[in-house]
């Protein structure tokens, strides 16, 4: 992929700095039935943010970072990692799905689970080595869950669960994380606990970009927000972006001013 | 019972069964956990079809042919379950339940209007196989198993099952990562650069392998027992994926040798003259197993999983 391919497509990418970004996703248009679910979204993330995707229920949030993973087929649309073709940087991008997206009645341990976010060094048959099974513990322990290893998943709470989730992407040692709802219904420790492993990851120069759904909790949590209802509608720093009339402008008459109100 | 009688007689039906039975339940595991337990069932009724039409097309009713056959069926199935699940946008088990009753009932007039009365090819066949008749007339006993030229005369069905067998689990170790994290988290693996297609295809595809052979040598209705019963009673006693596909091992031997012995000699026990269908006996152990198991096995439920608001 090169800079001309984007451009003849027609969309602004101009410095060098845009393009080299984590994550760029420049015209993305995704639809899974007759209308689009993502219409011609512009985006780019950079090192060492912190940026929550915000927009009502179907407004195509989680559908966007799915599209960005190349999870969902988009109908068109670029997108590039570090000005790579996003397929070719697998290594360095770490996904935490959905909770709700599996089974955990799955028959395996909490150890396994974590364990699978270094399948790209495990490959089909090597063998678990003394190293491997460090950064797995070593995962499970920044997010408080160490002295779970050996439980069966089946046996956790709903933040436990998404603890583990959080723990199998750190096991990845990526340098982009993409969370779709890390804190969908998971009790306040586990919240706390969750948003303070991703700061220590902004910290460390990552790129970290969530699904969040809390309007109140987003400008104390993430320092840029991402407003999106199938289309852009804002982008930028919390004290940019985050204003009253983006937000009407995202959820339109969905948003109650009570919570506006508690949001601002 | 002496060995001049059981290695002839009962050896080959046994070592057949068995294997029928852990080629069928190793893959039953993975589609279990996929949601997708029925494929094995929708296999197993489509490859009627394959079968008759490879008939027609050869008037031979020699193996290779008829496995050709089969496996073509079952791969037309597996593409027609696909085309009605996204072009209906329906689930996929009653994708399944249209495609494979549409098939097996085509098969079964197919049958009726072809002459296949000089060979036996006969719907009852098909559903309980004749695990009885596979049969070693070349043995006298234990030391024919080291006899190169009484081997030669092993019924060739064994040779194939005893080999899809090995296939199946070479298959299920070598792509265990792959199969399991696809199975767990398929969102993620896509993330991670696995194949999930081609994984979820090649599942699908190991089992139809497994499914034709079996249907070959003992029928349809322990295909359908095998891909369900083991892997399900299993689940209830462990919650490891690794241990799990091994105690599916162990029920599935458990019900091809004791449904084999009780088809045998159970009725002869119980006063009756005749003995009963192994086919149907195996698959009839298996329901036992899976019923004990769901009374008895210690996971069967998500006991000390914290309870959610």
């Amino acid at each position: 992929m090169s800079l001309d391919l984007i451009t003849t497509e027609g969309h602004r990418v101009t410095s060098s700095t845009e393009f080299d970004a984590p994550l760029a996703i420049r015209g993305l248009t995704v639809s899974y039935g007759e209308k689009p679910a993502v219409f011609s979204v512009d985006a780019t993330f950079h090192p060492g943010e912190m940026t929550a995707i915000i927009g009502p229920n179907g407004a195509g949030k989680s559908t966007l970072l799915k599209a960005a993973l190349g999870i969902v087929k988009p109908l068109s649309g670029l997108i590039s990692a570090w000005g790579q073709p996003m397929a070719s940087e697998r290594a360095r991008i770490a996904y935490v799905p959905q909770r709700a997206s599996v089974d955990w009645d799955f028959p395996t341990r909490v150890l396994d689970v974590v364990m699978m976010g270094q399948y790209r060094s495990l490959g089909l048959l090597r063998r678990v080595s003394g190293a491997h099974r460090k950064i797995t513990l070593d995962s499970l322990a920044r997010v408080g869950m160490e002295s779970f290893a050996s439980r069966q998943i089946g046996q956790l709470s709903g933040g436990q669960q998404q603890r583990v989730f959080l723990a199998r992407a750190l096991a990845q040692e990526a340098d982009l994380y993409l969370l779709d709802e890390p804190f969908a219904g998971v009790d306040a420790a586990t919240e706390k606990a969750i948003i303070s492993v991703l700061q220590e990851l902004r910290a460390a120069g990552k790129t970290v970009v969530a699904v969040h759904h809390d309007l109140a909790t987003a400008p104390e949590y993430f320092d840029r927000v991402f407003l999106i209802n199938t289309t852009r509608i804002a982008e930028g720093t919390v004290a940019e972006a985050f204003t009253q009339p983006n937000l009407q402008a995202a959820y339109g008459g969905r948003l109650a001013t009570a919570q506006m109100g508690a949001a601002i | 019972m002496t060995g001049a009688e059981f290695v002839p007689l009962s050896l080959p039906p046994l070592v057949i069964g068995i294997c029928a039975a852990i080629a069928c339940a190793v893959p039953g595991n993975f589609l279990l956990l996929r949601k997708q337990a029925l494929i094995g069932d929708a296999i197993s009724h489509v490859v009627l079809p394959g079968i008759v039409l490879a008939f027609l097309v050869t008037g031979t009713l020699s193996a290779w042919p008829m496995m050709i056959g089969a496996g073509i069926a079952a791969l037309v199935a597996v593409g027609l379950i696909e085309a009605v699940r996204r072009l209906g946008r329906i689930e996929p088990g009653a994708a399944m339940g249209v495609v494979f009753t549409a098939m097996f009932a085509g098969g079964v007039l197919l049958l009726e209007q072809s002459d296949t009365s000089s060979v036996h090819l006969d719907v009852e066949h098909a559903l309980y196989g004749n695990l009885e008749s596979l049969i070693w007339l070349d043995a006298v006993g234990w030391s024919s198993v080291f006899d190169p030229e009484a081997l030669a005369g092993m019924p060739p069905e064994l040779w194939r099952m005893v080999i899809t067998t090995l296939v199946v689990l070479v298959m299920c170790v070598l792509f265990w990562r792959p199969l399991k994290l696809s199975t767990f988290d398929e969102g993620f693996a896509q993330t991670i650069g696995l194949p999930v297609n081609l994984i979820g295809l090649g599942l699908v595809v190991t089992a139809a392998i497994a499914a034709v052979a079996a249907f070959d040598a003992v029928g349809s209705i322990i295909v359908i027992a095998m891909f369900i019963c083991p892997p399900a009673a299993a689940r209830m006693m462990t919650n490891s994926l690794e241990a799990q596909v091994l105690w599916s091992v162990v029920f599935a031997t458990v019900s091809a040798v004791l449904g084999y012995v009780l088809a045998g000699y159970g009725p002869l026990w119980l006063g009756f003259e005749n003995a009963v269908s192994a086919a149907g006996m195996i698959a009839t152990v298996s329901g036992g197993i899976l019923a004990l198991a769901a009374a008895f096995g210690p996971c069967r439920t998500r006991s000390g999983a914290p309870v959610e608001a």
